[in-house]
């Protein structure tokens, strides 16, 4: 297994899911000569070529439209979305289009399409260009929802999107593209919709997915040093949504907080909360806690923009107040 | 045109480019973040074009603002403290670079969503016409811009009610690393008004007179009534799209071509040949930019950061 970058990891799937597979290609702004603006498919253009590896013009609605009727007729596109903040240039797209075509037209219709968004704050960019709403599209029945938070997720579930029949859109955060880990070699898979435990502990779960792992790992590391040992699930897909490993989690620590980057109004956090709640109500010790981004647009000042996401201390002072 | 006036547009054109390469050495020290689009190459467009504007027409432009937000009359140390995200700034820090603005000044922003803003120009226009307000809105966005449906619409929608609307597209020859014709399928992208019945015109971008003169003609007619025209202006960046362009899709010889045209030298030639300033003036006018400029980098650091309470100001107007 090789160390690589989450950066790394993506361009390694893609690159190999193109060798595999004729019928993947890459279409989006500045994918091309210029290597897409996170480097992910750099060197792609000169090895695959203009045809497979496609620069559009600054028109997202037609970047979706055209991957979704590109797959229709069998093709394997990764449309690539320079931000997930352009993705509502092309909501209609895709919550109207992808994410129906197959319902409702009886299943005649099969869209192997994937869509990679870059999402996240944290870099000073500004109310429409730092944006998590990962949430608002896992809303969608019809349209699977990803955010995977280490290298060999990223890598397995990319490759498990590509040969996905379903329309995939697949987050990426822009903060994660320099973090490391061990990644397997070759044709490594990662099922999508499947939940998994990062981190054994018996006190409190933690709940959460993307960069937010990141951010949670740190806090169970701090918590680690006051003996208070905390389970993570990482989610890695919104939807669909496998809550196996959190409810058994849960049912050993009865105690749970979720954190997410995004808004917590109607979030990922109320979801799984609510379905603890469900699923799992008698072995509620203590309410559920979530931790979210303030409730606001993102400020460009670096110092309220941290104030608004959320931080190692809030997750450690949340589950201080489960336990 | 006084003397006063041609020192004046000389004035903005340097502050503008003076403010740049300050923005630029304060983003690779760290103290401006996020995106930094520099409007260096550009000066002369804005300039021209909003030398001629009443106070009552509105200004509204995308990310590339800040050259526009000093022809609107925006204070160097406003605009300064934005970029460094200080209380003091136009946003009060909030923005960024992206996102200058001052209604009171009738520039409406700068947007961060390419095209986004086209449609909303077409609603300003729609409310001078409503309110029966004698007003142009002036509507800036780049060559990039004129591929995304939102263009398409507004363009349309403008043309459809006849609104008091002057589209203006900056045509730097490429929308982040691609060239006009490599994305729009008319690479002559005035054409593209055409569909929309729609007059338009192009003009030399790195001349400052020429896009004056231009401009006060299409105000006049639009303000008669004429409808919606546009504009295409044709310019260069010469600095990369935002801070840390590997600029791989130009040749340097293509940008050295385009440096020789640079619209600061164009117009201080101008001034020279036509016996409207000399050389010690304009040398003075110089000064009083740097001086400007630096003042306002100074003001920008002794500015105090906004209180944590600003961040849940304005999410909803209060009272
Ligand atoms: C809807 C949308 N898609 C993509 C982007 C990313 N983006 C920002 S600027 C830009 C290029 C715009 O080019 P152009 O309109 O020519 O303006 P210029 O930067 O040359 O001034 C792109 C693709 C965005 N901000 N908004
Ligand atoms: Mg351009």
């Amino acid at each position: 297994m090789a160390r690589i970058t989450m950066r790394e990891a993506i361009s390694q799937a893609l690159w190999e899911e193109m060798e595999r597979d004729p019928r993947v290609f890459i279409l989006g702004e500045e994918v091309g000569v210029w290597g897409g603006t996170y480097a992910v498919t750099k060197g792609f253009y000169d090895h695959f070529g203009p045809e497979r590896v496609r620069d559009t013009p600054i028109a997202e609605a037609a970047i979706i439209g055209a991957a979704i009727g590109a797959a229709l007729t069998g093709l394997r596109p990764v449309a690539e979305l320079m931000t997930i903040n352009f993705a509502f240039s092309a909501m209609d797209h895709i919550v109207n289009q992808a994410a129906k075509l197959h319902y409702m037209f009886g299943g005649q219709m099969i869209l192997p399409l994937v869509i990679r968004a870059v999402g996240g704050g944290g870099r000073q960019l500004g109310a429409t260009h730092s944006q998590t709403p990962d949430a608002i599209f896992a809303h969608f029945p019809g349209l699977k929802v990803v955010a995977p938070g280490t290298p060999a997720d990223a890598k397995g579930m990319l490759k498990a999107a590509i040969r996905s029949q379903d329309p995939v859109l697949f987050i990426e955060h822009a903060t994660l593209y320099q973090t490391r880990g061990e990644v397997p070699e070759g044709d490594y898979i990662v099922p999508l919709g499947k939940s998994t435990i990062q981190r054994e502990g018996r006190h409190v779960t933690i709940v959460t997915y993307s960069k937010m792992l990141e951010i949670s790992t740190k806090a169970a590391d701090q918590l680690a040093k006051e003996g208070i040992e905390a389970e993570i699930v990482d989610l890695r897909s919104l939807r669909p949504l496998d809550m196996g490993p959190v409810l058994e989690s849960f049912k050993k620590t009865n105690r749970a907080v979720i954190v997410e980057e995004g808004w917590k109004s109607y979030g990922v956090g109320a979801e799984v909360a609510s379905r603890i709640y469900e699923e799992a109500f008698d072995y509620v010790d203590a309410p559920i806690k979530r931790v979210a981004q303030a409730e606001v647009p993102l400020p460009y000042n670096r110092t309220l923009e941290q104030m608004a996401l959320p931080q190692v201390e809030d997750v450690i002072k949340a589950v201080k107040e489960v336990l | 045109m006084e003397k006063r006036d041609y020192l004046d547009l000389y004035h903005q054109m340097v502050v503008i480019r003076r403010l740049e390469e300050r923005s630029a050495e304060l983003y690779q020290q760290g103290k401006i973040g996020g995106f930094l689009h520099l409007y260096i190459g550009q000066e002369a467009v804005s300039t021209g074009l909003i030398s001629v504007r009443r106070p009552e027409d509105r200004i509204i432009t995308a990310y590339r603002d800040h050259g526009v937000a000093i022809n609107c009359g925006l204070s160097a140390r406003e605009v300064m403290a934005e970029l460094l995200g200080k209380a003091t700034g136009c946003s009060r820090g909030k923005g960024g670079s992206m996102h200058l603005a001052d209604v009171k000044k009738n520039f409406w922003g700068g947007h961060a969503i390419v095209g986004a803003h086209l449609p909303i120009a077409a609603g300003l226009a729609l409310g001078d016409v409503y309110q029966n307000n004698q007003a142009v809105t002036v509507c800036m966005f780049g060559d990039g811009a004129t591929n995304i449906g939102y263009f398409h619409e507004a363009l349309n929608l403008s043309k459809v009610w006849n609104l008091p609307v002057l589209w203006v597209c900056e045509n730097n020859q490429y929308g982040m690393g691609t060239a006009v014709e490599r994305a729009s399928a008319v690479s002559e992208i005035r054409r593209k008004a055409d569909g929309y019945g729609m007059k338009s015109e192009a003009v030399d971008g790195m001349d400052v007179m020429k896009v004056r003169e231009v401009s006060a003609r299409l105000y006049e007619e639009i303000r008669n009534g004429s409808g919606p025209q546009f504009l295409e202006v044709i310019t260069y960046r010469f600095r990369g799209h935002s801070m840390g362009d590997p600029e791989r899709y130009r040749s340097s010889e293509e940008v050295k071509t385009w440096l020789e045209n640079d619209p600061i030298g164009i117009y201080h030639r101008y001034l020279l040949e036509n016996d409207i300033a000399s050389e010690e003036e304009l040398q003075q006018q110089i000064q009083m930019a740097e001086e400007e400029v630096n003042d306002a980098v100074a003001f920008a650091e002794a500015s105090p950061e906004p209180p944590a309470e600003e961040l849940f100001k304005h999410i909803y107007v209060e009272g």
